[in-house]
């Protein structure tokens, strides 16, 4: 009976996919349950286990390179999907990296006045990860996008280049608009302060000499008296901490940055923005 | 040359194939097992600039008595053990300096057994050229050895800071490397230090912020021999870890009248001329677009988009790290 040869042979294919299928899920289950496991322990430490996190899809988009070419430095942008409105807007954005050791790269608070809500930074990543950007709305809800990044390859390493010159240029701040800012219009800038935003670790086994973490630990900018974000982290920013954000100008006014490190360090500086005469 | 026979006094022959394999000396089988290996990837890789010729002889002289064991111009892997950076020792009347030990502590066991089956006189000092896991990681294989360990003023911090993130990268490479271990030196150098081996004085220089923060050279008086590490690369992609400036600075000066002869950190013995000017355009071609890029505010996804691809030299794994050396070039020129 060759038809009924036919049906047994499908049903035999049948089976054998099912149990290729099961082979398959059930290999991939343990590092599923395991990566799984990490960000439910930083989940419930950051929002609690009760507090429901949407897909980000609509509300925030993460973009991140498939590999991080250096591990000290991988460039990392979250765009807002939704409009900042001063009914609706996102208030704040985390960003998470869950193998690295301090997996909470910081929280980026925001203002509706801005008009976007997009925010980029470079952080470290030490292994093959997940990165997340969870972002917080109005009304309380959160939005979640997440990448999966492998690790940089060679000898590149989560650390300094030159730590001498990370000491030394300790402090120092720039200021970038990026492209014309019109008044009214939303438009880019770019904040960056030199700061070994140093993990600390022990240089010699034998004396048990330290050099003490340093790092970042608030960065607050504004243009006059209108708030433009809030930065608070941790050492898992790259060094020589950057955010790329979005300001509305009304008018010529100062922007201001004050940034307070681990030890409790103070660092201000104030720049003269400058408007499109044609806005 | 009359220094040249007495320094050659006890030096045995030259090994005519492999000094390890052939050596009477039992070796651990793994060791075994990864030098050949490394023998079988480098006969069949058949790239542009690529050592292929020389690997059949792991230690070889290219001057008297100072033994090279050239790196495979690849990414470190399992199959070829992580050796891929040029390392060695040099002979002097009454001792020996290793210098870079390679990734492995099984590297490390080689090169000692190599050392001994060319002189029977004792190492003396062990040098690290710099921080990389591919140079120094196998130091371990001389702790039971009264030597003076020596590096560069920043190779303890830098160690401290990366060595056991490179021992973990290393032990997920393969379980083989697991066991080994990285040592810190005992004698740091802030700007020169000499050693003597017996009528072989070596000057060691201590470099400013170049390839990494912490890059020690060593110069053989003797035959004109500069030992230059990762200050140079022949073929393979320079990588960037410390300043890019620095390191542009360095080469300006690096080839002294008296250096006849250079050992880079990978690729071929030469005299150093044509490696440096190649590696020199690299630099600052790269230099001259991260700056262009920063100057016309692009960010750093930009400006790699827009640098990837422009390889004018052939250079071997240029893919690999290119990337990574526009990134290391432009965290450190948007501070200018």
């Amino acid at each position: 009976m060759p038809q009924q040869r036919k049906a047994e042979t499908y049903c035999l294919h049948g089976i054998t996919i099912a149990i290729l299928a099961a082979i398959l899920i059930i290999a991939k289950a343990p590092i599923a349950v395991a990566n799984d496991e990490t960000w439910q322990d930083i989940r419930a430490s950051l929002y609690g286990s009760d507090r429901v996190i949407h897909d980000g899809e609509g509300v925030i988009k993460l973009d991140a390179p498939d590999r991080a070419l250096d591990a000290a430095t991988v460039p990392i942008s979250v765009t807002a999907e939704m409009e900042q409105t001063e009914e609706h807007y996102i208030r704040a954005v985390t960003l998470v990296i869950d193998e690295n050791p301090a997996p909470v790269v910081g929280t980026f608070h925001l203002f509706p006045g801005n008009g976007i809500a997009n925010i980029s930074t470079r952080v470290r990543v030490n292994a093959y990860t997940n990165i997340r950007a969870i972002a917080e709305t109005s009304d309380g809800e959160l939005y979640m996008a997440q990448k999966f990044v492998k690790a940089s390859g060679g000898c590149s390493a989560p650390a300094s280049k030159d730590h001498d010159l990370a000491m030394a240029r300790l402090g120092k701040m720039r200021l970038k608009q990026i492209g014309a800012w019109r008044k009214g219009e939303p438009a880019e800038g770019q904040f960056m302060i030199s700061h070994p935003n140093y993990s600390g670790m022990q240089i010699d086994q034998v004396t048990q000499l330290w050099i003490p973490a340093r790092y970042v630990r608030s960065i607050e900018l504004t243009l006059g008296d209108k708030p433009i974000l809030r930065f608070e982290g941790d050492i898992s920013m790259s060094e020589n901490p950057m955010v790329r954000f979005f300001v509305r100008p009304d008018a010529e006014a100062e922007l201001h940055a004050k940034v307070v490190d681990s030890d409790e360090k103070t660092f201000e500086q104030s720049w003269p923005i400058e408007l499109d005469p044609a806005s | 040359m009359e220094m040249r026979e007495k320094g050659r006094g006890d030096l045995k022959e030259a090994p005519s194939f492999h000094p390890i394999a052939s050596s009477p000396v039992q070796i651990p089988r793994r060791a075994f097992l990864c030098t050949a290996a490394v023998f079988a990837a480098t006969a069949f890789t058949k790239t542009a600039g690529s050592i292929a010729a020389e690997a059949h002889l792991p230690f070889i002289e290219i001057a008297d008595g100072v033994f090279v064991r050239y790196g495979v111009q690849e990414e470190m892997s399992a199959a070829n053990c992580g050796a891929i950076a040029n390392i060695g020792f040099i002979v002097g009347d009454e001792s020996v300096a290793v210098i870079d030990t390679g990734t492995t502590l099984q590297q490390g066991a080689a090169l000692r057994e190599a050392v001994a089956s060319v002189t029977s006189r004792p190492v003396s000092h062990l040098i690290a050229t710099h921080v990389h896991p591919d140079h120094c990681f196998g130091h371990a294989a001389f702790s039971d050895l009264p030597v003076h360990s020596i590096g560069h003023r920043n190779l303890p911090r830098a160690l401290a800071e990366r060595g056991p993130f490179y021992l973990k990268r290393l032990a997920e490479i393969s379980p083989d490397f697991s066991d080994t271990a990285y040592v810190a030196p005992e004698e740091t150098v802030s700007d020169t230090m000499r050693i003597d081996l017996g009528n072989r004085p070596l000057l060691l220089k201590a470099w400013p912020p170049a390839h990494t923060d912490n890059d020690l050279t060593v110069f053989d008086e003797r035959t004109g021999l500069l030992w230059a590490a990762d200050l140079l690369f022949a073929g393979r992609l320079p990588t960037l870890d410390g300043s890019l400036t620095g390191w542009l600075a360095a080469l300006d000066v690096l080839l002294s009248p008296d250096v006849r002869q250079v050992v880079p950190g990978h690729g071929q013995v030469s005299d150093g001329v044509e490696t440096l000017q190649e590696e020199l355009a690299y630099l600052t071609r790269l230099r001259d677009g991260v700056r262009a890029a920063i100057d016309e505010g692009l960010d750093m996804s930009a400006t790699l988009a827009r640098l990837e691809d422009d390889n004018q030299l052939d250079w071997l794994l240029y893919d690999t790290n290119h990337g990574r050396n526009v990134v290391a070039a432009y965290t450190e020129l948007e501070w200018e």
